[in-house]
């Protein structure tokens, strides 16, 4: 496959996760903030704090915008065109990669990706903001989650296949870490009470912000405490929006691209992803705290970033001779 | 007569679908019994349906006007424009003698000049057009085909008479609409396909790839064929992709490949990969920084030395621009003469020569009744249709032909035949030609049909889709259809050469 072919391929599964994974945490944080109003909570606009550092948007919003509201942070994280990180520039950007493979993925996929661009530019989807922001984000996650339903069920699971799981992966693994490493340190020296009612409310919602509400109450019925929540999210094996599970996938996908055996490596990504497989294969929650979650979470964005550096060196950039 | 078209104004004008006011010609009889049961509400919704389908299949070309590129949709006219079986056969063996003929005048321009030599054609107008390659001379690209793929536009005069307008032998654009065209009909429409016997145009990807792959160096009986296109941001972006799709093989810009001791490669996830066969999308001016415009960042340094060492053939081979300049244009049915010993079957438009001082003195005084054109230019661009332009406009071309003779042409203002066509709510009389897709390898072959254009606008001769224009679908029918055979010259036939001509000429 042409490298720019494979890069395209990764970016277009990227800015899809990017997007998808910006509405769920826009979703939850306006349903967050209608609990707390419910309990005259003193906590006015503090919410919307995070999720800007979350999706690292903070010093970009601060340098456009005098005050943080809900509507201004809605607006310039969703529909704000200037904004290379907002919703509509992720599924451009998407849509974009996407024009450029087209004879490679199928036309389920370009459909499905254009029709999501459509939606958010043509008026249709700010639209459905002004009635309902929950509907629209939830609606807007669903499109995406239909273009990787679709990608599963109708493009060859081959190379550019690999290069999208890649991209994904990759992408899911930083944004849970992301979640994780700045929910927590909020969390942790605030002001409420640990395992009061404020705290379970907020790590239930650090829980929705990855899909993992369902699932992790499936595992640690009825109790929801931060290290368990940070243990299902950054250990866990079988559930999607894991750290150790994107890892895995990881792993996997780039074994399938060189056709190296699994458990071994034949060249510097695999051997870095390997090893940063094993540290979450071998590891517990209580060593991870031990020598603390902040560390943790930030060697393993490290590590991704190096695992992108060696496998982008391998096969996505051509050195001129 | 009653529905949609019994408004429809005839005109002074050859109408595809009606013989005079209220008379509908045989071959468009179904078509006509179909839409007079149709009301204008229920057109509109199903134009909007093939809109939409377009729309969400991102089937787009891009327009460029000052700094932004906008996606646009071709509009797409749901009237069909259909060709009766007997028309169609005399179109395929014009065409094919055509591009006979012009594949033998590059290889003789660019080896012996024998037409040059025996004074057919001034030495001059051929060895100093702009798309001469030198470059060229004594080379024989693999196969000894040039032009691969031609788009040549024809148009229907006053009379109905089929005649070329222009040869597009570069990079001719447009057949991906001929398929989607017919894709979007068949949703929209189901029911009178099954009425009339259309001829398929789905084969068009494969006969393009048995075509390329026939061009490969050294009889490579599995070469590997690549399209090269100009990258996302051209306007036939789509097209690009769309056969690159339908032909299962790699597109590529000029950055995915590489010239390593002249022969290509491509620059893969598993490292570099040979290519055989590029079906190129860039013109001559771009494809080598090294050897024409050093400014590309198109193309591909060190590609004109592979193929010249006969490692890599090109798709369509470099210097056929010489073809379809204007000026030789004036030359093809010489050419046929002159190399097939044939007569034309299908006739130029009459064409006046501003390099001979008659013809220039002739056209410079009618430059308010003619259209002239830049021996050149494409796609609508560097024309001048005297009856409609300003006095201003017309001096500019004035000062334009006198400063370079040979870079110009005037032609009469030919009134293209008309087809009712769906246009802000109503069936009106729109401008119509024709540009069927003729693919040269071991044989020529043509798919039926080719794509209708329409000038949109109410008067406009211009059909371009860079100037508002769009497109119909266009069936041509085989020979056991309804209304096929068209009755007018039925009478008239007596031997082969007459019958062609009462044919064209019906």
């Amino acid at each position: 496959m042409l490298s720019r072919v494979a890069d395209s391929c990764l970016w277009l599964s990227r800015y899809v996760e990017r997007a998808e994974s910006a509405a769920r945490i826009l979703d939850v944080n306006m349903q967050l903030i209608l609990d707390f109003e419910d309990q005259s909570s003193d906590l006015p606009q503090a919410p919307w704090k995070p999720v800007l550092d979350v999706l690292e948007q903070r010093a970009a919003f601060e340098k456009k915008e005098d005050e943080i509201t809900p509507e201004s942070v809605m607006e310039y994280l969703t529909f704000d065109r200037t904004n290379p990180n907002a919703i509509v520039s992720c599924v451009a950007y998407a849509r974009e990669n996407a024009r450029t493979v087209r004879e490679q993925i199928s036309s389920e996929m370009w459909e499905q990706i254009n029709r999501t661009h459509l939606y958010l530019r043509d008026g249709l989807g700010r639209a459905a903001f002004e009635e309902s922001p929950i509907d629209f984000y939830r609606h807007l996650v669903d499109l995406l989650h239909g273009f990787q339903g679709t990608t599963d069920a109708t493009m060859i699971h081959g190379d550019g296949w690999d290069f999208i799981q890649l991209g994904k992966y990759l992408e899911r693994a930083d944004s849970i870490s992301r979640v994780l490493d700045i929910k927590y340190h909020l969390l942790l020296p605030g002001p409420a009470p640990v395992g009061g009612h404020v705290d379970i409310t907020q790590w239930m919602a650090v829980l929705r912000s990855c899909s993992a509400m369902e699932a992790y109450l499936k595992i640690n019925v009825g109790r929801v405490t931060g290290p368990q929540v940070a243990e299902f999210l950054i250990l866990h094996d079988e559930f999607p929006r894991a750290i150790r599970f994107c890892v895995d996938q990881l792993d996997a996908a780039l074994h399938r691209i060189s056709g190296c055996e699994a458990s071994h490596f034949s060249n510097e990504a695999e051997r870095l992803c390997g090893n940063l497989r094993s540290r979450l294969n071998y590891t517990t929650i209580e060593e991870v705290f031990q020598g603390g979650l902040h560390e943790f979470l930030d060697h393993t964005q490290l590590e991704l970033i190096k695992i992108t550096n060696a496998f982008t060196q391998k096969y996505l950039q051509w050195k001129e001779e | 007569m009653n529905g949609m078209l019994n408004q429809y104004e005839v005109g002074d004008f050859f109408d595809e679908m009606f013989s005079a006011p209220g008379e509908v010609r045989p071959h468009y009889k179904l078509l006509a019994e179909r839409f007079a049961a149709m009301d204008d509400e229920e057109f509109k919704r199903k134009g909007l349906l093939a809109e939409n389908s377009y729309r969400s299949q991102g089937i787009t070309f891009t327009v460029y006007s000052g700094d932004e590129g906008t996606e646009r949709i071709f509009p797409f006219d749901l009237i069909p424009r259909i060709i009766p079986s007997g028309e169609w056969e005399i179109l395929e063996r014009g065409l094919t003698q055509r591009l006979t003929a012009l594949n033998c005048f590059l290889d003789d321009i660019y080896h012996d000049q024998r037409i040059l030599k025996e004074k057919i054609i001034p030495e001059e107008l051929v060895l100093g057009a702009k798309n001469f390659r030198p470059e060229m001379c004594g080379f024989s690209p693999p196969g000894g085909v040039y032009i691969h793929i031609c788009g040549t536009d024809l148009i229907r005069d006053r009379e109905g008479m089929y005649t070329v307008l222009e040869d597009n032998a570069r990079c001719p654009s447009g057949v991906s609409y001929v398929m989607e065209n017919r894709q979007a009909m068949k949703r929209v429409f189901p029911n009178l396909f099954s009425k009339y016997n259309v001829r398929r145009v789905d084969r068009y990807a494969q006969d393009l790839l048995t075509t390329l792959r026939q061009a490969a160096p050294h009889g490579n009986p599995d070469p590997t064929v690549v399209l090269l296109t100009p990258g996302v941001f051209n306007s036939a972006y789509y097209e690009h992709s769309f056969l690159a799709r339908s032909m299962g093989i790699e597109i590529v810009t000029g950055t995915d490949l590489v010239v390593q001791n002249d022969q290509v490669f491509m620059k893969t996830t598993a490292g570099l990969k040979k290519v055989d066969v590029i079906y190129r999308r860039i013109d001559d001016d771009f494809i080598d920084p090294i050897v024409f415009r050093k400014d590309s960042v198109l193309g591909v340094p060190g590609i004109m030395g592979a193929y010249r060492a006969g490692n890599v053939a090109l798709a369509n081979a470099i210097g056929t621009g010489v073809a379809d300049d204007k000026v030789t244009y004036y030359y093809v049915p010489k050419m046929i003469k002159f190399y097939l010993g044939e007569d034309p079957i299908l006739p130029n438009v009459e064409t006046f020569l501003t390099s001979e001082t008659s013809a220039r003195n002739y056209v410079l005084e009618n430059l308010s009744k003619l259209v002239v054109k830049a021996a050149n230019e494409s796609g609508g661009y560097g024309m001048l249709i005297g009856p409609h332009a300003t006095q201003k406009e017309i001096e500019t071309f004035r000062t334009a032909i006198q400063a370079d003779p040979r870079g110009y042409i005037g032609q009469p203002v030919i009134n293209l035949s008309r087809s009712p066509s769906f246009c802000d709510g109503q069936v009106e009389g729109r401008h119509i030609d024709l540009r069927p897709y003729i693919l040269s390898g071991e044989k020529v072959s043509i798919i039926p049909g080719g794509l209708t254009r329409v000038a949109m606008r109410k008067g406009s001769l211009v059909v371009n889709s860079s100037q508002g224009g769009g497109s119909k679908d266009t069936w041509v029918l085989k020979p056991e259809s309804p209304g096929s055979k068209p009755t007018t010259t039925d009478t008239s036939r007596s031997d082969g050469q007459k019958q062609n001509q009462q044919q064209t000429n019906p």
